[in-house]
């Protein structure tokens, strides 16, 4: 068991620098995700870690050792990896056991622990196949299995699910929270996908362009972003120009008004208001006036677009009611929830709601 | 900072160990190659290539060299394209027989083809007699010369078309096919319109490599030549000429030589990619029936050429079991010159198992470590490595002999007359093409596994043992066989360097040929014929769906 702390990371590809002055603390047993675009540098952070990429400069530690130059056979670590990366000519068993035997064990060990890690990923009956004859579900079992068995200090995924079906990808997802937090094992999870993050992580660390936007957990992430990169990223979100007026805030030509905002100074503001934090109505006309131009019915919920009177589109999800849709070119009317909507500085670059 | 220094590691000490081996065994011999074209022993000198270029006698050897290599690069290409064409769009009964005859036409030693042709059209050829008997008016067409040389390298050099076009075939979607078809275009107009423009990238690569063998080989007009003189004969015969040895003369011919395989080299690499695209089929063109005319017309255009290509072949052996007297073939078959083959001359049935063997084994270590340094641990000096291992890609065989022959003949290094030379010659010959093999077959596995394997406590000697190289076995088998039969039936290189001693099949057969012992040369040809047999039927078992890339 391990804590990963990361002081000052700096990675350059030849001249181009991909990341620097990173600085990063994961705590031991944490689920901890690194999430972001592609390009964004999360991959290349966790292969520092690994020891697969070269560190430019920074210091990394698991505990109070310093690993920068430690060999990345020897840093104890499991990963697990987008392909797979299943030793196709070792049958599902002596794939498990690979890491064990470099281990030098015992054989009666090697056995024994092998057989536990097979049942507890339930691919015991798969044991004596060779991995092309298993599903890919079933192969990122057997790299969960391998990349569990040797009792890494730290677990390391790369985008691990992003090869399956949307179905197995669920199955998996749960798979991995259970295990990892019955083992209790510090994980480094690499992710571009946003939801897979909000349902498995403790920690998220939104990043892009090789800096860390927001780190917190899922929900703190959702609802109170750090920035309006961070805001668009997680989940979806209308971003509206506006004006803060007396604590005020004047949206398309209306003045909505919220304790919370009062100490936000005057002057252009960025609104980001996810669709379900919009009220739509065409009987109380109140709040910004638009007209309906789609309306997409989803069971649960209706989503409606929107056109503003400045020309600008928003989407609109509500419960489905039992009522009738508001149809296409009917004329309606948002409010807002005020509690909820985050307003951030006109260049986006920080939310005045976060203390 | 990073890009310039070298991990100390084993891959290091292993990079510059084989930068040392290509050191003494190849740039050092070409270095040599160059010094004595240059340098008469006292200054600098430009004579050699004066006195080649200025008298018509050497001239003439290009251009007989190129002439008779771009017909048969013509002619092989419209026989090869053909037989692709047909056998990938129809079902022909036999496919599988015909398609490993074509192959072994290709596969057999360089002049066992002339050899046969003589056997059967030469002054006392079996089918000229036959026909001289038939017709005693008519004057049948000499196999000596032009025409010989390239009906020879025509069956010898079409089935590498025919590969490389079944396989671009193979590539090819059949929804392209439907859909040209469906806008009006089919038959001959979709031949020319649709299907020779996307596998133009094969015809150009095939054609090219056509062209270099043609030009580079050495046993055909050898024996057929007589009085047409091409420049790999002139360059043996300035090298080992009792009368003429000159040795300045001989490495400016090979230095002539290197230029011009290496305008072709360039020439081809702009050809390919300038024409290249990737084309990959989810549904192959179905194979279809052909009926009536149509069929009997596709079958024995098929069969004929096929007849024709592996004629020489079945010639030989049937001559390997007819008893001999002297330099004739009397009545009454027996084993007699097989006895004689494995008596008197067993040290080259040996020595023809031996040599290869050993080669292909240094071989096949050196191709995996060039090739995973080349691509796992790429830097300015792996780079350096792989840059210096394709070399030999454009030297002639020759050249690689004369080289050879030339720079270690003194101290330090004796080599000359030892099986050590041969095989050195023959690593060193065949590695570009392994190498490119294994390659290929590296940059399929991800870099993850490697990685996977270090992350779970394998030393990285261990990685490429237990993992890298079982996941590269199956494509390094294939390949191992593919070489171990270009391996076996090789001479323009050995011919530079054998002896008594170490002499190989292919360069004995050649000696019998020359003193006229023509029962023994054919029972060894149909040992060489054997042997590529056998290896092809492995070949097919390891790798069923492989590619032969010769």
């Amino acid at each position: 068991m391990s804590t990963i702390t990361i002081k000052n990371a700096l990675k350059k590809y030849g001249d181009i620098t991909v990341i620097e002055g990173l600085n990063l603390e994961i705590k031991d047993g944490e689920l901890f995700t690194l999430l972001g675009p592609s390009g964004c540098g999360k991959t290349t952070l966790l292969r520092m870690i690994a020891g697969f990429n070269t560190i430019e400069g920074g210091d990394f530690y698991f505990n109070d050792e310093r690993i920068n130059d430690k060999d990345p056979a020897k840093r104890n670590i499991g990963m697990v990896f987008q392909n797979y990366a299943v030793f196709p000519h070792l049958t599902v068993r002596k794939n498990v056991a690979f890491g064990l035997n470099n281990r030098k064990l015992d054989k009666k060990t090697v056995t024994e622990e092998t057989d536990r890690f097979l049942r507890m990923m339930k691919i015991d009956e798969y044991a004596d196949r060779l991995p092309q004859n298993l599903s890919g579900g079933q192969q990122q079992r057997v790299a969960l299995a391998r990349a569990l068995a040797v009792k890494p200090d730290v677990l390391l995924m790369d985008e691990p699910l992003s090869n399956l079906d949307a179905k197995l990808r669920l199955e998996m997802r749960q798979a991995i929270r259970n295990i990892q937090r019955d083992l209790g094992i510090t994980t480094v999870y690499v992710t571009h996908d946003q939801e897979e993050a909000m349902s498995i992580s403790d920690t998220i660390a939104v990043m892009d362009h090789g800096v860390i936007q927001h780190l917190g957990a899922p929900k703190e992430i959702y609802q109170r972003p750090a920035n309006l990169f961070v805001s668009n990223f997680i989940g979806r979100s209308n971003t509206l120009a506006g004006r803060m007026e007396n604590g005020s805030l004047i949206l398309e030509g209306s003045r909505f008004t919220h304790e919370f905002w009062v100490n936000i100074p005057d002057g252009p503001v960025k609104a980001a208001i996810r669709p379900e934090e919009f009220l739509i109505s065409a009987e109380v006309q109140t709040g910004i006036p638009g007209t309906v131009t789609d309306t997409i019915y989803l069971g649960m919920d209706t989503h409606y677009m929107v056109r503003l009177e400045s020309g600008e589109e928003v989407l609109v999800i509500q419960e489905s009611t039992l009522a009738d849709n508001y149809r296409m070119g009917e004329r309606v009317w948002l409010t807002l929830n005020e509690r909820k909507i985050n307003i951030f500085t006109e260049d986006g670059n920080r939310n005045y709601l976060r203390g | 900072m990073t890009k310039k220094t070298f991990k100390m590691d084993i891959w290091f000490a292993i990079t510059l160990g084989l930068l040392l081996l290509y050191l003494v065994f190849l740039l050092f011999p070409m270095g040599n190659l160059f010094r004595m074209a240059f340098y008469d022993g006292e200054s600098f000198t430009l004579k050699y290539f004066q006195t080649f270029f200025t008298k018509k006698y050497y001239t003439m050897t290009i251009a007989n060299s190129f002439k008779v290599s771009t017909a048969a690069t013509i002619v092989s290409l419209i026989v090869g394209v053909t037989m692709g064409y047909l056998y990938s769009v129809y079902e022909i009964k036999l496919a599988k027989t015909v398609r490993m005859c074509i192959v072994l036409a290709t596969m057999s030693a360089p002049f066992v083809g002339a050899y046969a042709w003589i056997l059967l059209m030469g002054r006392n050829g079996a089918f000229t007699v036959f026909l001289q008997n038939l017709f005693p008016q008519v004057e049948i067409p000499s196999i000596y010369g032009f025409g010989g040389i390239l009906l020879v390298f025509t069956t010898q050099l079409f089935p590498l078309v025919f590969l490389y076009i079944t396989g671009a075939m193979s590539k090819m979607d059949n929804s392209l096919m439907e859909a040209s078809v469906n806008m009006g275009c089919s038959g001959v107009n979709r031949f020319f319109k649709v299907i020779v423009p996307l596998i133009m990238p094969s015809i150009l690569a095939s054609g090219l490599l056509v062209f270099i063998r043609a030009l580079s080989d050495f046993g055909t007009p050898l024996l057929l030549g007589e009085g047409y003189r091409t420049f790999p004969v002139t360059l043996y015969n300035e090298f080992v000429g009792e009368v003429s040895q000159n040795k300045g003369f001989a490495s400016a011919i090979g230095i002539v030589a290197i230029a011009i395989t290496c305008a072709i080299y360039i020439v081809q690499n702009i050809a390919t990619v300038k024409t290249s695209f990737a084309m990959s089929a989810l549904n192959p063109v179905p194979k279809k029936k052909p009926k009536g005319l149509a069929a009997f017309l596709v079958h024995f255009y098929i069969y004929l050429v096929t007849g024709i290509s592996i004629l020489p072949q079945v010639y030989v052996t049937y001559c390997s079991f007819r008893n001999t007297s002297g330099m004739l073939y009397i009545d009454g078959y027996s084993l007699q010159s097989y006895r004689e083959m494995f008596g008197k001359l067993h040290r080259s049935v040996v020595n023809t198992i031996k040599i290869p063997v050993i080669s292909l084994a240094f071989i096949l270590v050196f191709a995996v470590l060039i090739a995973y340094i080349s691509v796992r641990r790429r830097n300015a000096l792996t780079s350096s490595v792989d840059m210096i291992s394709m070399i030999p890609y454009i030297i002639p065989g020759t050249v690689v002999g004369i080289a050879m022959v030339t720079s270690f003949n003194k101290p330090p290094l004796i080599l000359t007359a030892t099986t050590t030379i041969m095989v050195i010659s023959l690593v060193i010959r065949r590695l570009p093409y392994t190498i490119r093999a294994s390659v290929a077959t590296l940059q399929q596995i991800p870099l993850s596994i490697e990685e996977a394997a270090i992350s779970l406590g394998a030393s990285k000697l261990k990685t490429f043992a237990r993992i890298t190289i079982p996941m590269m076995s199956s494509g390094i088998i294939a390949g191992a066989i593919l070489s171990w039969v270009t391996l076996v039936t090789e001479l323009s290189t050995a011919i530079f360097l054998y002896t008594a001693r170490t002499q190989t099949l292919t360069v004995a057969i050649y000696t019998q040929i020359v003193r006229g012992h023509y029962g023994v040369a054919s029972a060894m040809a149909t040992l060489l014929t054997a042997i590529t047999i056998v290896s092809m039927i492995l070949f097919n078992i390891v790798s069923p769906e492989g590619d032969i890339t010769l």
